[in-house]
């Protein structure tokens, strides 16, 4: 068998693009610093009690009085582990990363719901990302950016990336064959079926898939600790090298503690929210005659009636 | 209907569509008359339309009839390009469609052939008024427009008080409706029905049958109606379309399908057809063997009952129409009591009437109690022809038999 240098290949087309295109690793570093920064500063530094009744308001309002409880006690026991500024710090790396990859991903699932190639080219290659080793990521993120928060955000969206693009497609495929073949004999033009058809039909589908992107984020940024970005990560990987249980046992509690949280309030996006079906209810109760909960009867005299 | 000058509304001329890599392999071996399975077995391809051509005219209401598999839902695609043939042509006022830019295809699809679907297609999210108004959305009308039109169409199908509820609040039947009234909204030409109430109950399957026949008469549209009703197609169409493999096997009005089908094929799906409810006394019509007329010799016509076997005759004035009927034995005492010229004291009332469009189902009871057979007359009572008892009883018993039974 010939030798085949694989890996060198890789490792000279990354020094090619160092030396090529320096220029942008800079430019996308500088903005991710920036993005993170804001949001660790922003949610870090104001006293915790703010924050707290800020996520409670907003899983109320989402979910229901369940989630708010839930909510109060889970970041009142994050405080009392004094992991706050920690746990905010993962959440802000998690929000941006989780951002970024659901704009890269919805779209390519977008395409590849309307082209063939896309799909096909899009297929392995978002397989082999799924089952290449969380570690892997690392390698090439260093190797771009170095060390600290900024490899790290890369690492968490390229590994996040997958569930977006996946949902995404398939929500758009799922979405009835005939509603969708109803706009075209209407004349609709494949610009105005993808908004008003396709997309808010796929929206439970394609919301399904953000809340994935969350919850991978989250569970990479964890694994980014190892390159120095601040936060959960950071603490349990202290944990481990120290081999200290007691707070790599509060480190990964806080990390479950916020998954909870972000999965219930991702859970429920492309559904009725609380709020909404409150709504909605009022509005029906409003618009109809009290008396007329039944459905109407058949009319007997359709035409010219 | 339309003369020879007036263009028909929907002209489709050798439509045929194949379903696979091998098109043009397939189309010919099917321009040489090779069967649907055969071309599958050598291309692989599906030959689901083949060389069907028909015209439609303004008004009409057009059904094309076949089975599942028959290729008649992929035959109404064709007729709007949702489907693009593989070959053939489809005008609509004289446009052939193949020759549109995708632009003016989605105009025509807008303004000018609106669809009804099977499963309805509504969209979920919107409200009845919303779907009711689909087509002027993408049309860009403004909204006060818009609002009025789709309450116009669901007041038209009798569901403007449930406009700002849900598709998924609704029965099947109504939901039925906003698909119709979605189409009529758009006001277009012709209408486009795939199988449309294939996915009711039977009662409310009546139900939206009636419906439309009420609308057709008001709005006088251009209707292609897909069915797999036999009993359906003889209700609503004014022509039939038979579809078997993708191949026409008979055009005709109902009537003429049923008294005359083209093959076993048809005969097997005529049989099922409650016949008395199809044809018509216009259908069963016959030139009655003798009339007589006031002021006629009475001796005349006596002996023409003679030799004609009967015992009474219509009696018909100048303007044709009937002014009695004459009995042999009325006739003959006019004679004994030398009255020579056929006059009122000779004519009796026994005698039945009905107008040509009546089915004979509201008819047969009439047939056979008098000594003239039943009589036929037009708006203003004038004889267009009998329906003699020999006559209702051969349509009847005409049935073909089922294969094998």
């Amino acid at each position: 068998m010939p030798d085949i240098p694989l890996g060198r290949w890789v490792a000279d087309l990354i020094d090619w693009l160092l030396a090529t295109v320096p220029w942008l690793f800079d430019a996308v570093s500088a903005v991710m610093q920036v993005l993170v920064d804001g949001l660790t500063e922003v949610l870090a530094t104001a006293p915790p009690v703010v924050w707290i009744a800020v996520f409670t308001l907003v899983a109320l309002v989402v979910r229901g009085p369940g989630l708010a409880l839930y909510t109060v006690l889970a970041f009142l026991l994050v405080v009392s582990l004094e992991l706050w500024v920690e746990t905010m710090q993962t959440l802000a790396l998690v929000l941006v990363a989780a951002v970024i990859a659901t704009a890269i991903g919805v779209p390519i699932g977008i395409l590849a719901a309307r082209n063939h190639a896309v799909s096909v080219v899009a297929r392995p290659v978002l397989d082999s990302m799924q089952t290449t080793p969380v570690f892997v990521y690392l390698i090439p993120a260093v190797f771009f950016f170095g060390v600290g928060v900024v490899p790290g955000v890369v690492a968490t969206i390229l590994f996040a990336i997958p569930p977006g693009v996946r949902l995404t497609e398939l929500g758009i495929r799922q979405v009835d064959r005939e509603v969708v073949e109803a706009a075209h004999a209407f004349g609709a033009r494949p610009g105005q079926i993808l908004r008003e058809v396709q997309l808010p039909l796929a929206l439970p589908s394609i919301m399904a898939g953000v809340n994935q992107v969350i919850m991978l984020a989250l569970s990479m940024v964890v694994t980014a600790g190892l390159l120095g970005a601040a936060g959960l990560g950071a603490v349990v990987v202290r944990a481990v090298t120290q081999l200290d249980v007691a707070s790599g046992f509060e480190g990964g509690l806080a990390v479950v503690l916020l998954a909870i949280f972000l999965d219930r309030l991702t859970a429920g996006f492309g559904q009725p929210t609380a709020l909404s079906r409150l709504l909605r209810a009022r509005t029906r109760r409003s618009a109809r005659p009290v008396g007329t909960e039944a459905p109407a009867p058949r009319s007997k005299e359709p035409v010219g009636a | 209907m339309g003369g020879l000058t007036v263009t028909p509304v929907l002209r489709a001329t050798g439509l045929t569509k194949v379903f696979g890599t091998r098109e043009q392999e397939a189309l010919r071996l099917a321009s040489d008359g090779v069967g649907r399975e055969e071309i599958h077995r050598r291309t692989g391809g599906t030959l689901a339309v083949h060389d069907v051509g028909f015209t439609v005219e303004r008004g009409e209401l057009f059904v094309i009839m076949g089975l599942s598999g028959s290729g008649k839902s992929t035959l109404v695609r064709l007729l709007n390009r949702l489907i693009e043939p593989s070959a053939g042509t489809v005008e609509v006022d004289g446009e052939d469609l193949r020759a549109l830019s995708d632009a003016d295809l989605r105009t025509l699809r807008n303004e000018k052939v609106s669809m009804v679907f099977q499963h309805f297609a509504l969209l979920p999210h919107r409200t009845v008024r919303e779907n009711a108004a689909y087509a002027l959305k993408i049309r860009g009308i403004g909204a006060a427009e818009q609002r009025e039109r789709a309450d116009w169409a669901l007041r038209t199908v009798g569901l403007l008080e449930r406009a700002d509820a849900r598709p998924d609040q609704l029965s099947g039947g109504m939901q039925q409706r906003v698909g119709l009234a979605r189409a009529l909204a758009a006001d277009s030409e012709v209408l486009l029905m795939d199988e449309p109430f294939s996915a009711l109950d039977p009662l409310i399957r009546r139900d939206m049958q009636d419906l439309l026949v009420r609308l057709q008469t008001e709005l006088h549209k251009t209707i292609v109606f897909i069915t797999h009703d036999l009993n359906e197609a003889m209700r609503l169409g004014d022509r039939i379309l038979m579809l078997k493999d993708g191949r026409t096997v008979q055009l005709g009005t109902g009537p003429e399908i049923i008294s005359a089908p083209a093959d076993d094929y048809v005969a097997d799906f005529t049989s099922d057809v409650d016949r008395t409810r199809v044809l018509t006394a216009g259908d069963l019509l016959r030139e009655p063997r003798m009339t007589a007329r006031l002021g006629q010799s009475t001796g005349d016509v006596l002996r023409a009952l003679g030799a004609a076997e009967a015992n009474g005759v219509y009696v018909l004035d100048a303007d044709q129409r009937i002014a009695g009927v004459a009995r042999d034995d009325l006739l003959a005492r006019a004679l004994q009591e030398g009255r020579t010229a056929v006059g009122p004291r000779e004519l009796v009332g026994d005698y039945a009437t009905t107008a040509p469009d009546r089915p004979l189902v509201e008819f047969v009871h009439l047939v056979g109690h008098h000594p003239v057979p039943l009589g036929v007359v037009d708006d203003h009572g004038r004889l267009m022809g009998v329906v003699p008892r020999a006559a209702v009883l051969d349509a009847l018993a005409a049935v073909p038999a089922r294969r094998g039974a």
